[in-house]
């Protein structure tokens, strides 16, 4: 009891003062954007397993990938990454899998997306499950 | 006499018209003028229906099909942009304007510019950048009659959209910019993914 009081205690006093939601910016000049609250949606789910695909951290409703057109290059293609924000596509994705040459493109056979990558939901496991992340990629804090 | 003409004005000289031509007449005049402008309207807003929109295949079997996927045409609330929400203005001079506009595409329906798939899909990309000029132009005022961004709560919208939505404004970008094909599909459009596209667009947002 003792010993978490002194815990509790010692990470107050390592808090800097409360920040306001305007940062250091004075109330007679306008904040910057991307100072507002965070909305609905989560960051991404850490993976659980080295090859695991990254999960998707956000709603894709209504994204499509047709022959015209590919949803997700429209922010993660490499060109429209730093602009959009996003995770680029994965340089081993130029790679043709079957004769392992590098491509000067994305790999026409990554083209579906979502036959590897799914959007991410915190749910509930339905039956138990005892399985463990490799130590590579056990985090501290992390159930 | 002829001073007493002069100091009439308006009104004066309306009336005089009225006794000359006697109440039977100006009474049928007003009629025939509300019979005839309401008529006229409403067969304006008769050509501003989702139905009259896909009485032709062109629409109905192309850009109406995929639209029904969209989120435009079913959502969780049930409120609904038809095909004139979007694409026909609101305000009635600039409603005219497209609506004279659209006598050409009852020239190409009829000449069967785009009446089968194949026609249609080499022609999507210019009928696409058409809409997307005309959205720039206007600053997407079709969309912002329900989407008006001053109203706009970004703590309420998801990550990338608070993210987006005050940079880009911040930017004097208008909706179109960002939001291209989002009730119907896009042209061809090169991504840097696989052999490259036969007549693709570079533009994508």
């Amino acid at each position: 009891m003792a010993a978490a009081a002194f815990v509790l205690s010692t990470s107050l006093l390592a808090q800097d003062r409360p920040q306001s939601l305007r940062g250091a910016t004075p109330i007679t000049e306008t904040s910057k954007v991307d100072q507002y609250q965070r909305g609905p949606d989560q960051g991404p789910i850490p993976r659980d397993y080295v090859q695991q695909p990254p999960l998707i951290p956000h709603k894709i409703d209504g994204y499509r990938i047709d022959l015209n057109f590919n949803k997700c290059m429209d922010c993660h293609a490499w060109s429209k990454a730093k602009e959009a924000g996003a995770t680029k596509v994965s340089l081993t994705h130029f790679r043709d899998q079957a004769s392992g040459a590098e491509l000067a493109n994305i790999s026409p056979s990554r083209y579906f997306c979502n036959q590897c990558h799914v959007p991410q939901v915190d749910a509930k496991p339905l039956v138990g499950n005892d399985f463990k992340p490799v130590d590579a990629l056990a985090q501290p804090g992390r159930k | 006499m002829a001073q007493d003409k002069q100091n009439k004005g308006l009104i004066g000289r309306l009336w005089a018209m009225l006794r000359r031509v006697g109440p039977w007449t100006a009474l049928g005049l007003f009629v025939a003028g509300i019979v005839f402008w309401g008529g006229f309207n409403w067969t304006l807003e008769l050509t501003n229906t989702e139905r009259f929109c896909i009485s032709c295949h062109e629409m109905r079997e192309n850009v109406f099909k995929e639209y029904r996927d969209t989120i435009h045409y079913q959502n969780r609330t049930g409120v609904r942009a038809t095909c004139p929400d979007c694409h026909v203005p609101k305000e009635w001079i600039y409603k005219i304007a497209r609506k004279v506009q659209a006598t050409n595409e009852l020239w190409h329906h009829f000449m069967g510019t785009i009446d089968t798939p194949e026609k249609f899909r080499a022609k999507r990309l210019e009928l696409a950048e058409h809409e997307w000029k005309r959205m720039k132009a206007n600053d997407s005022r079709e969309c912002r009659n329900c989407h008006a961004y001053t109203y706009m709560d970004y703590s309420k919208q998801a990550r990338r959209a608070n993210k987006a939505h005050p940079k880009g404004f911040d930017e004097g970008k208008t909706c179109i910019d960002c939001h291209k094909g989002i009730a119907h599909r896009l042209p061809p459009t090169e991504q840097n993914i696989g052999a490259p596209k036969s007549g693709a667009t570079s533009e994508s947002r």
